[in-house]
């Protein structure tokens, strides 16, 4: 790995003769300055980042009139009508509840099928594999946004406008060649000399994908499940268009520019709500952020 | 070898002989690999069936189905049996107005306008990804690429933007972009003069400002991901350099940037792709503003498409967004990633 990337980098790594120098005062004096650098773009950095999220929780307290006369203070009074109504009204909670339901249903939809078709892709041989493959690879150059018109007029057809199940199942189908294409190589670098050893125990293949190949690809499933869940939490586009019916059967984003449609002038009301719907995407984030960031930029990386 | 192995031949030898009959082979052993031979098929069967069958449902044909609607003239409503067959036309009218001198004038400002439009501000935005976002991600991520207090608080709180929807950002800096909101506040505060009618609302600064609040959702993915390139980087090359009499500058464009290179061009290619999707974020933010001033094409196709019950148009605009993408990224990758990928299939 190493070797070929050495070579990117031009000839400024000194030769063997270099005397070798004492490196830590040299760097001394540059390296409190760094620091300092790093601290400041960092604090600003987080400022631009934490400033407007803030705001905004912060403006959920506010009362209408406070949010038009001093926007920039902190509130006087503080209220907590705006969060308290949120919260002891249904809709948020039954939003709350779907986005969670078409969330891990779609993450263990995507994570079994997505691993199950990788299994043969990664450790069968046979007569139109890599055809197979390229036909999911292929796939993950088709955004759901070419085909969500179709997509939505085939789902009315099958009557689930408005069930969750609708959202689900195209969730998965669009979530899947991600899957195979991650979970390929992880299946694949599992040794050998365990599958025989298993055969030899008398395991069979089925048996063999269910008591060691899932348990042995856990990592890469929790990248994609990871990947999924996020991707589904977020999702707009298919939701605006199949979940038209009243506020309870939508999900949180939706929701969301349901409540600010219906609640337009109620400013503050507004940032309670979508206050209290980046919490629990945010709490996901803090719980898995290693497994969140290492799992990106291992996708990226590839 | 393995059974593994065994049974891949087994195949190849079980289809030579099931057509020029069991002759050579003991009809035992033969009868052995047929059966092996077909429970290889059923597994596969078993294991890729149901995301095969997911995927050619509810992705492929779906496809398929925008590239024929795209054909027809039909409204999603009345059956599509009745629909109209009309060839390229909703392409030409997308393109250029259309092939009909009796419409071609109003379609061009109706349709043929705004399409353009739409598609300038998705180029514009990858332009400017990889002209303001690319080398402020990468200085950023340079600077904090050592130890100092707060490195990790600092790491989390740059990536939280990805994690919230796009949908719900939108709404945040709705709010706070309001012509009566803080930022209006601000700007007035320091002096200066915001928009006069409204921050998206204004033909040139609309664009700039849903630009802004893009770069504020996306920044810190890329932040992310060169800080977890640079920090496989061996530090013995920055050390080595340094005693050298390299300056902090010469280290990071002549080092650090290039061996995270293969890093920095997969981003590009993400944020590429993601660019000419771009929807959530700019439906939310007004749907692409009253006169579509940053509307963008996916925004422009929905409007038409599923708001105005135009599905054969839409459908048309649908498959120009694919092919775009597909060509730039078919481009992207035999041209820029093709090295990268040379060289990790060397390095395996």
């Amino acid at each position: 790995m190493s070797a070929p990337t050495l070579n990117q980098a031009p000839p400024v790594v000194p030769g063997d003769d270099t005397p070798v120098v004492t490196p830590r005062p040299a760097k001394k004096g540059k390296f409190d300055t760094g620091v300092l650098i790093a601290i400041v773009v960092g604090l600003a950095a987080v400022a631009l980042t934490l400033g407007p999220i803030l705001y905004l929780i912060i403006g959920g307290f506010r009362t209408q009139q406070n949010l038009a006369s001093n926007p920039a203070g902190l509130p006087d009074p503080w209220v907590f009508a705006n969060y308290l109504g949120i919260l002891k009204g249904g809709i948020f909670w039954r939003q709350l509840l779907n986005s969670t339901l078409v969330a891990l249903a779609t993450t263990i939809g995507v994570v079994l099928f997505g691993t199950m078709a990788a299994y043969p892709l990664a450790r069968y041989r046979y007569r139109g594999r890599e055809l197979m493959y390229l036909v999911f690879a292929t796939g993950l150059m088709f955004p759901l946004t070419v085909a969500v018109l179709p997509l939505y007029l085939m789902i009315r057809q099958l009557g689930l406008v408005g069930s969750l199940w609708g959202l689900i199942v195209p969730q998965v189908a669009f979530a899947l060649p991600l899957t195979v294409v991650i979970m390929r190589p992880f299946l694949r670098a599992i040794p050998r000399e365990l599958e025989e050893a298993a055969f030899v125990d008398g395991v069979t293949r089925v048996g063999f994908f269910f008591r060691i190949v899932l348990p042995l690809a856990r990592p890469g499933m929790i990248t994609v499940g990871v990947l999924a869940f996020i991707g589904s939490w977020n999702a707009y586009l298919l939701p605006l268009l199949l979940l038209t019916g009243p506020q309870e059967g939508m999900t949180l984003p939706l929701g969301v520019t349901a409540f600010q449609g219906q609640y337009a002038s109620a400013t503050t009301s507004i940032m309670a709500y979508t206050a209290l719907s980046m919490i629990p995407a945010l709490a996901f984030f803090l719980l898995l952020e290693r497994r969140i960031v290492d799992g990106l930029s291992g996708a990226v990386k590839g | 070898m393995t059974t593994l192995e065994t049974s891949g031949k087994g195949r190849g030898l079980a289809g030579d002989t099931s057509s020029a009959g069991p002759r050579t082979v003991s009809p035992n052993v033969e009868a052995q690999r047929r059966a092996d031979n077909r429970r290889k098929w059923s597994e596969i069967a078993l294991f890729t069936g149901p995301a095969l069958v997911l995927f050619a449902l509810f992705v492929v044909f779906p496809v398929a189905s925008a590239m024929r609607y795209s054909l027809y003239k039909w409204n999603g409503i009345k059956k599509f049996a009745d629909a109209e067959f009309i060839g390229f036309e909703n392409y030409a009218r997308a393109l250029w107005g259309g092939n009909d001198p009796a419409t071609q004038q109003a379609f061009k400002t109706a349709y043929s306008q705004p399409f353009w439009d739409a598609l300038g501000h998705n180029f514009l935005i990858i332009f400017l990804s990889m002209a303001i976002q690319l080398p402020l991600a990468l200085l950023i991520a340079l600077v904090l690429n050592r130890s100092f207090p707060g490195r990790s608080f600092v790491r989390v709180v740059i990536f939280a933007p990805y994690v919230i929807s796009e949908v719900i950002a939108g709404v945040m800096w709705l709010i706070i972009f309001d012509p009566a909101g803080i930022a209006t506040h601000f700007v007035e505060a320091i002096g200066l003069h915001p928009p006069e009618g409204g921050w998206f609302e204004d033909q040139t600064w609309g664009f700039w400002t849903v630009f802004f609040i893009v770069t504020w959702k996306y920044l810190g993915l890329a932040i992310i991901l060169f800080l977890a390139g640079l920090s496989g980087v061996t530090p013995e090359l920055q050390e080595a350099a340094a005693i050298d009499g390299a300056s902090w500058w010469q280290i990071q464009w002549r080092i650090n940037v290039p061996l995270i290179g293969p890093t920095i061009r997969i981003w590009a290619f993400l944020s590429i792709i993601g660019s000419i999707q771009l929807f959530d974020m700019v439906w939310v933010l007004n749907r692409g503003g009253t006169t579509g001033q940053y509307a963008t094409i996916a925004t422009f196709m929905m409007q038409i498409g599923y708001f105005r019950h135009d599905v054969g148009f839409g459908s048309a605009v649908a498959v120009i967004m694919f092919l775009i993408s597909l060509v730039v990224a078919t481009a992207y990758m035999l041209t820029v990633l093709r090295r990268d990928n040379a060289d990790a299939d060397l390095s395996r």
